[in-house]
């Protein structure tokens, strides 16, 4: 549950009126998505669902904390998850890749379908599973080890030979845009980097395990403004190659990486579509207060 | 200045002073003790060379020429102590890793204190059970002529510092952050694997800094090894741990009562005994080292 998350400083702080945060949004967003880009994304994105969620709902003990969720996540794009603290979004990215398992009191209903299988089947295993949907926390958390081991770790503990550890290490670093700043200290602790470093070799660790999906759990939140700046760079960069959910905080984020927008309140999905529909003619009006920055 | 100002001052430089009287009290304590310590043993070295006394082979007392080797009794103390770390620290680990990581809330409940409790069982309590129960046994599974051994003592001492290690250790392994456990399962790790290479990893100072204080607890302890190590103050053979041997602690107990004061003898126990002082600081200065390591990594 993010009930304890602090409310987006950003967000509250900007004190950014209505029209002023759209007509900045619309500029940046012509700005990031050209014309081009926008074709080619929707192209990709017709091809292919990644995941498909199917009338899902979870209760921590009696609190109902998902309601009746649907929704589809295509491929190959960047789904952003929005909205107020306890609103249910990381819940909800954490019952994709099983995350909430191990929280006892938590009970799911309804199905998530990747690739034709329901995820919550009891065939399901679930290692197989994270290793395909991976996840980047709130907060970097690098293992008290080596940089190198690390990355490695994943690799080493499904199997992965270690003559081909080298080339997944370095091919994963430099994914993260992270190689040419450690390419020479592989063997330095992991808690020697800087935060945004250590947020970006988490994002190589879970490269390195070579996953469908990466889901980021407000993976800027904990970082300054040009280390934020590098990790969407990364993130528009990774869904060429990757499914991308993430859940943000703050709305100019959602509104400069993302493809899809989903708006959630209090457990309910309240609307979801595309991110310039979502931004610039939502539907329901608790979407435009919110994103109005009247309440949240 | 008011005059409830001027009691108030003088209140608090009385409580501060007599918080101050009770620290020094202590450090006095400790101080004076060293060096009683040292002195009465500085007065054996003046009639017997430290070289044969640090080398010596033979503990003879009461013998015609008497000879005072520390070599048997710390052999016997070496014995003892690494005997009782061999079965505890493997017992210990597992322990650990069960309460903090595996055990359900229930289970932990009752594991917890039982842990606590052992650790109350006073020394003469598991020396008499060991007299009753294990010498027997020890001799006749293993046809000796006693079943007074260095084993039967480890068995005790591992007893004993079980506790310790146990609860150092599972603190060390409930204080990994959960960010670590949740980076390594969105891996795709089992529990196993999570246990094995991050959560133990993580834990590793804490964890050491729980064996040595272990050794700390066995090197000490006195009444317990006593009754069940035979007291042969003699280097043990290859069959070390199925020989009886004497630990530093248990001469200094047997001896010093019967010892007439101002002798050699008298003085050479108190040589022994800052053997067994240096030894002990020695392993607390260590794990503190390591602890402080682990404090700084977390």
């Amino acid at each position: 549950m993010d009930t304890t998350e602090p409310l987006s400083s950003e967000v509250k702080s900007a004190d950014m009126t209505e029209t002023n945060f759209l007509s900045k949004f619309r500029k940046s967003s012509e700005a990031q998505h050209g014309q081009q880009e926008m074709l080619e994304t929707e192209k990709r994105n017709s091809e292919e669902t990644a995941i498909e969620i199917n009338d899902l709902n979870l209760w921590y003990g009696q609190f109902h904390a998902l309601k009746g969720i649907s929704l589809t996540i295509p491929s190959n794009s960047v789904y952003a998850f929005i909205g107020p603290s306890g609103c249910g979004k990381s819940t909800f990215l954490r019952t994709l890749n099983r995350m909430n398992d191990m929280i006892t009191g938590c009970r799911i209903e309804g199905e998530i379908i990747i690739n034709d299988e329901n995820i919550y089947d009891k065939s399901v295993d679930v290692t197989d599973l994270r290793k395909r949907i991976g996840m980047v926390f709130q907060k970097a958390n690098p293992f008290p080890m080596s940089i190198y081991d690390n990355v490695a770790y994943g690799p080493k503990i499904h199997g992965v030979p270690k003559k081909d550890l080298d080339g997944i290490v370095e091919n994963a670093l430099k994914s993260a845009a992270l190689w040419d700043e450690v390419k020479d200290r592989l063997k330095e602790s992991a808690l020697s980097l800087s935060g945004g470093q250590q947020q970006r070799l988490c994002i190589a660790r879970t490269l390195a395990v070579k996953p469908e999906i990466i889901l980021f759990d407000e993976p800027c939140s904990a970082l300054d403004p040009i280390s934020t700046g590098r990790i969407e760079e990364l993130i528009t960069e990774l869904k060429k190659d990757y499914t991308i959910i993430i859940v943000t905080h703050n709305m100019q984020q959602a509104a400069r990486i993302s493809d899809y927008t989903a708006f959630f309140l209090t457990g309910d999905l309240i609307e979801f579509g595309k991110t310039v529909q979502i931004f610039e003619n939502p539907q329901n009006p608790k979407t435009e207060g919110y994103i109005s920055g009247r309440f949240g | 200045m008011t005059k409830s100002r001027k009691v108030r001052d003088f209140k608090e430089k009385l409580m501060k002073s007599l918080f101050l009287i009770g620290g020094i009290g202590t450090i006095l304590i400790l101080l004076l003790i060293c060096l009683f310590l040292f002195a009465e043993a500085s007065g054996f070295f003046k009639t017997y060379s430290l070289i044969e006394f640090l080398i010596g082979t033979e503990w003879k007392p009461g013998a015609r020429v008497e000879v005072f080797g520390l070599l048997p009794l710390f052999f016997g103390t070496a014995a003892v102590t690494a005997g009782a770390i061999i079965l505890a620290v493997p017992i210990g680990i597992l322990s650990a890793v069960y309460i903090a990581e595996l055990a359900s809330p229930k289970a932990a409940e009752i594991l917890k204190p039982s842990v606590e409790l052992l650790a109350g069982i006073p020394s003469v309590v598991l020396g008499f059970l060991g007299m009753v129960l294990l010498v027997p046994n020890i001799q006749r599974l293993f046809d000796l002529p006693t079943g007074q051994t260095a084993l039967t003592g480890a068995i005790i001492l591992a007893i004993m510092a079980l506790p310790t290690i146990i609860s150092v250790s599972e603190d060390a392994i409930s204080s990994v952050p959960i960010a670590l456990k949740n980076g390594s399962f969105a891996l795709g790790a089992d529990h196993w694997q999570t246990i094995y290479k991050v959560i133990i990893p993580a834990a590793f100072s804490g964890i050491s800094a729980s064996v040595i204080l272990g050794m700390g607890r066995a090197i000490g302890e006195t009444m317990a090894v006593m009754m069940v190590t035979g007291n042969m103050a003699i280097i043990p053979g290859t069959d070390v741990f199925l020989s009886s041997v004497r630990t530093i602690t248990a001469t200094i107990a047997l001896e010093m009562g019967e010892v007439a004061r101002g002798t050699e003898h008298y003085y050479a126990l108190f040589a022994v005994g800052v053997v067994l002082f240096i030894m002990t600081l020695f392993i607390n200065l260590v794990a503190d080292a390591v602890k402080r390591r682990h404090k700084l990594e977390a």
